[in-house]
């Protein structure tokens, strides 16, 4: 199941979105998160839906690929549209059984709240399946620079983004070590009552912690013997270049918040 | 206890775009009481191989006999422990599973998890950490006071608290200094010889599987493409280099010492000590 999951992988591709410049791939999404809160009509939901499906399309991805690797996501958002459903009380009644009762603006509530949601996951992992760790991680540092005048460490944040990346891969190898380990001295963590598995959890916690943190000072004994000293007159690698393609995509913005609120008020 | 595996395979993340496969049609048996080598390069399998001794891994072709217990592909196993405490495993770096507040607890950990009193576990403790080579006072510290080869030695105790009947060591003495070394891996041998406990050493060190082994498995991608008892084995050298092995230093001078005297001696010798017999005898010039 988790080899499915597409949440927080990076797909390489040759797409439109693929070489955007990583600082307008976050400005777009951050955008879009604060625009498409503008909707609160069917017409505005169909916007927004198909302009998600427009950059579904400009990534290289398909739809199908989508839904299929976000499966998990789904049911959290199944739920959220059942909660919704049964829960809120306003409008005419529409629906009654025993102690179940659905009103008019339930299900029109429980129907924009799942969209919007499912926009949003659909688009911000875009994010992640079009941009590299790596890249976003560079993008973030240049977007938060201006903010260095107030002393803002954008520079050790981005270095704390990218170590803890880097780590992920890991620390899940270590766990999976150190569970066969304890598994081999007798300890259970598939059955059993409760309790018991979640004591199960500290033989392996414990030793988890001990290496992360002796990992992580021999990485900073490791950084300090190459003489590393913070962001300060830093030349980078990987440089990043505006070009016309991410104007675009921030303009594309532009018009769907400008045809959003129109619908808002004139629908 | 004997364990023997017929036709096994496995492959990581079975059915999946991601699919890889490790092992194939590996066969072969382990008598109880034995001391079997299981050699290999890098990523030759030997790991998940080890895996399966317990039942940490389910084969998923193939079949593993564990004593009297059968694991197979395809079907859901039950009650595993009973396995798990016959055959211990030293996984390589042990000391990285140590997690308890003192020494002694940590040893009795193993033990308690297959039911036996805390009295019981608790006397076992005393006698294997001295077996392991360390004084009863260590049982009251924190095994994260000790130094690196304690806590090895500590870890180690914990395993054979549990008085399995087959013992796994994965590379046991990685990162030991030369003399813990040689303690490690004596004791090991002793508690083989003294106890009849069978010992599976999987390992890099040519040395050790010359010394220590009653016969040799060779894995090499996946598969088993040797088996031997060590002093065959260690006559073809270009074989071994095929599969990136080599052989002990011993062999090395040995063969070396025959290409520039021109004199061939009767056996090929495994230890410093079995070659310096065979030179101090001298007469047998061919």
């Amino acid at each position: 199941m988790m080899e499915k999951m597409i949440f927080g992988r990076y797909i390489p591709a040759d797409s439109f979105a693929h070489k955007m410049d990583p600082r307008a791939k976050l400005i777009f999404i951050f955008a879009f998160i604060a625009i498409i809160f503008i909707a609160d009509n069917t017409w505005g939901y169909l916007v927004a839906a198909v302009f998600t499906y427009a950059s579904i399309r400009l990534s290289g991805l398909t739809l199908r690929f989508l839904i299929s690797g976000l499966k998990p996501v789904m049911i959290l958002i199944g739920f959220t549209f059942l909660l919704q459903l049964f829960f809120a009380r306003e409008g005419n009644l529409v629906f009654e059984l025993g102690f179940i009762r659905i009103y008019e603006e339930g299900i029109r509530q429980a129907f924009y709240i799942s969209i919007r949601f499912t926009l949003l996951v659909f688009m911000t992992s875009l994010l992640t399946l079009t941009t590299t760790p790596i890249s976003i991680t560079d993008g973030m540092e240049r977007l938060l620079n201006p903010l260095k005048k107030i002393k803002f460490p954008a520079h050790e944040l981005a270095l704390m983004m990218s170590i803890a990346l880097r780590f992920i891969p890991t620390l899940m190898d270590e766990t999976d070590k150190i569970m066969k380990a304890q598994m081999a001295r007798g300890s259970d963590m598939s059955s059993g009552p409760l309790k018991d598995r979640l004591k199960a959890i500290v033989p392996l916690m414990i030793p988890l912690f001990v290496n992360a943190f002796k990992r992580a000072e021999d990485l900073a004994t490791a950084m300090e013997v190459r003489g590393y000293r913070g962001g300060e007159g830093r030349t980078k690698y990987r440089l990043l270049f505006w070009h016309s393609r991410d104007t675009i995509a921030l303009a594309s913005l532009i018009l769907l918040a400008a045809a959003l609120i129109a619908l808002r008020f004139m629908v | 206890m004997e364990i023997r595996l017929e036709q096994v395979e496995y492959r990581y993340a079975a059915n999946t775009p991601f699919e890889k496969r490790a092992l194939e049609e590996v066969s072969f048996d382990i008598p109880s009481g034995s001391c079997v080598a299981i050699i290999g390069h890098t990523g030759s399998g030997k790991s998940t191989l080890l895996l399966h001794l317990n039942a940490l891994l389910k084969p998923t072709g193939g079949s593993v006999q564990i004593g009297d217990r059968t694991v197979k592909a395809g079907r859901k196993e039950k009650e595993l422990k009973p396995i798990r405490q016959k055959v211990g495993i030293v996984f390589q770096f042990p000391e990285q599973q140590l997690f308890e507040e003192t020494v002694m607890k940590d040893i009795c950990y193993g033990p308690m998890n297959f039911g036996v009193s805390e009295e019981e576990a608790q006397k076992r403790a005393r006698y294997w950490i001295k077996e392991v080579g360390l004084s009863e006072e260590i049982l009251s510290k924190s095994p994260f006071d000790l130094s690196g080869g304690q806590m090895r030695r500590v870890a180690i105790a914990g395993v054979l608290a549990m008085e399995p009947e087959v013992l796994v060591l994965d590379e046991p003495t990685a990162g030991l200094d030369p003399r813990g070394r040689k303690e490690m891996m004596e004791m090991f041998y002793r508690l083989h010889k003294e106890r009849g406990l069978t010992l599976i050493l999987v390992t890099h060190s040519m040395e050790d599987a010359a010394h220590y082994a009653d016969k040799v498995v060779v894995m090499h991608r996946g598969k088993k493409v040797h088996e031997a008892p060590p002093r065959e084995l260690f006559a073809d050298q270009e074989k071994l280099s095929a599969w990136g092995l080599g052989v002990p230093e011993v062999v090395k001078f040995q063969r070396k010492l025959e290409e520039k005297s021109g004199r061939t001696f009767p056996k090929l010798c495994l230890t410093m000590d079995e070659l310096a017999d065979l030179l101090k005898q001298g007469g047998d010039r061919s």
